[in-house]
């Protein structure tokens, strides 16, 4: 069933009777070509790559939960090309450019709205490494513009200029970046990856491997041995977890990040602003809320629910930004769990088990990246090969001194 | 949080910086063989468990003492503290 303008008339004027559930609820068969564990974003994208890019169909996606129901459905939705170090920049720039074309790609309304980034600076040095980091946006194809604090403004003359700490003294605007309807990328991809003769198995969760010999046959799951040529795991959040069961120890610890939603206003911010140097970013939701959001904690933790100090910390950086937010109220906020890797960088890897492959470690950016992980991890799954945006996602990186360290702070709290 | 700290009493965790796994009071001998391995392993490779999790605390707005906070990372419940200076010597880490 194709969605359309003609089909939503269609069945407006018919009592929307004729609405199907758009992905089937199978029972797993004994055997696939490849099990994807985790149907998040990234496994979703995998299935659907696999099957659309190399046709390869015989897939099951297995769910611990529900599809949409773990970090694809707890993010803040944003998406952007705005890397530095060549080992990411054309990945990121891959995946952007999929976001661009996606809603057509896989016929699904994702919201996908290009209504620009902007990353304040404060200083000097800031302003030095905006350009720096403007000029390597540029070069692998992605766009930039520096912005004075007059260019700033123009667009948001609402924020706090003359902060005695950080003043606003211009800005690096991204305008391809943006926000995209998250639960709508999940549903999306498992509606493709099911057209495609996918099966989404839900309400399924992992409860080992069978490896002999050095090699992986299939996964023990609570509906029974699934038997699979290869078995990708994708649970970013949840990966030490379950490459614990095949006995690998991973350079990963679990952080858990809040995020926050306000009450609904009138149109007030019509792109995402970054205030990093305050732990603070925000944009606004096609219903109105203020979606927002700081750094993690600062320790393990799975719980997927954080602490007060930071809800103190984000609104303050807030109030700190955009004093006019002092009289809004928080509807809700919510935490998410991140594979916080040891560089701060995601890893699409074979492992050293055959016929098991691991993608994983997105830290706090794993949603912007759901197309070109998914495409990159169908290649590699596909052909053997790493795609070429992605070959730098090695897991024996820090072996080697392999390190994309963009951020240089990685898993280490205190460096946040 | 709440840290009960041996000394002072129970603490906010705020008053703590946060380094990661206790584990690292193990800190690899430096000339054996296999040093180039055990130090990959040592600073990059975690456990990361979901439960009880002993992980190394620092007071930094206290007194400064290095604590070893046995936590469970998915209730976030305190379930012992202890001074790091008395783990390590019951390693043998320490003089």
């Amino acid at each position: 069933m194709r969605y359309s303008g003609l089909k939503v008339i269609k069945e407006a004027l018919t009592g929307h009777k004729g609405w199907r559930p758009a992905w089937r609820n199978p029972e797993p068969k004994a055997q696939y070509d490849v099990v994807i564990i985790g149907g998040g974003g990234h496994g979703l994208a995998t299935a659907y790559y696999l099957a659309k890019n190399h046709g390869i169909t015989n897939i099951a996606v297995v769910e611990k939960g529900w599809i949409g129901g773990g970090n694809v459905g707890r993010n803040t939705t944003i998406v952007r090309s705005n890397y530095l170090l060549d080992g990411n920049g054309p990945f990121y720039e891959l995946s952007l450019k999929l976001w661009e074309g996606l809603e057509q790609d896989f016929n699904y309304n994702a919201m996908v709205s290009q209504r620009g980034i902007l990353n304040l600076v404060h200083s000097d040095a800031q302003r030095d490494a905006a350009r720096r980091r403007g000029n390597a946006m540029i070069l692998n194809g992605s766009d930039a513009e520096l912005l004075d604090a007059s260019g700033v403004q123009a667009m948001y003359p609402f924020l706090n200029f003359d902060n005695a700490r950080f003043p606003i003294k211009g800005g690096l605007l991204h305008r391809r970046g943006g926000t995209v309807r998250h639960d709508a990328v999940a549903w999306g991809y498992a509606r493709g990856a099911d057209m495609r003769g996918v099966d989404v198995i839900q309400n399924c969760e992992v409860t080992g491997f069978r490896i002999e010999n050095g090699t992986c046959l299939g996964v023990e799951t609570s509906k029974g041995f699934i038997g699979a040529g290869k078995v990708a795991s994708c649970v970013a959040g949840s990966s030490s977890r379950v490459m614990e069961k095949a006995g690998m120890r991973l350079p990963i610890e679990s952080h858990v990040l809040q995020a926050f939603v306000s009450e609904g206003l009138k149109p007030v911010l019509d792109g995402v602003i970054t205030f990093g140097a305050g732990h603070f970013y925000c944009s606004q939701s096609d219903k109105g809320g203020l979606v927002f959001g700081g750094d993690i904690d600062g320790y393990n933790s799975y719980a997927q629910r954080g602490n007060l100090p930071v809800v103190e910390d984000v609104v303050e950086g807030g109030m700190a930004l955009i004093p006019a937010l002092g009289r809004v109220r928080v509807l809700r906020s919510w935490g998410g769990v991140m594979d916080m890797s040891m560089d701060g960088s995601p890893f699409i890897d074979k492992t050293h088990i055959d016929g098991l492959y691991f993608n994983g470690g997105w830290c706090y950016g794993g949603f912007k990246a759901t197309p070109a992980s998914g495409w990159c991890y169908a290649h590699l799954l596909a052909t053997g090969q790493p795609h070429d945006v992605a070959t730098a996602f090695r897991l024996d990186r820090f072996r080697h001194g392999g390190m994309i360290d963009e951020k240089g702070q990685g898993a280490q709290p205190n460096l946040h | 949080m709440i840290i009960n700290h041996p000394i002072l009493g129970p603490r906010d965790a705020q008053e703590f910086t946060y380094l990661g796994d206790a584990s690292l009071i193990d800190r690899p001998d430096w000339q054996a063989d296999n040093a180039a391995e055990a130090f990959h392993d040592y600073l990059y490779l975690r456990d990361n468990p979901a439960g009880e999790h002993r992980e190394l605390w620092f007071h930094e707005q206290g007194d400064r003492s290095w604590l070893v906070v046995t936590r469970n990372t998915v209730t976030h419940d305190i379930l012992n503290v202890e001074l790091a200076r008395d783990v390590a010597r019951a390693r043998g880490r320490s003089k």
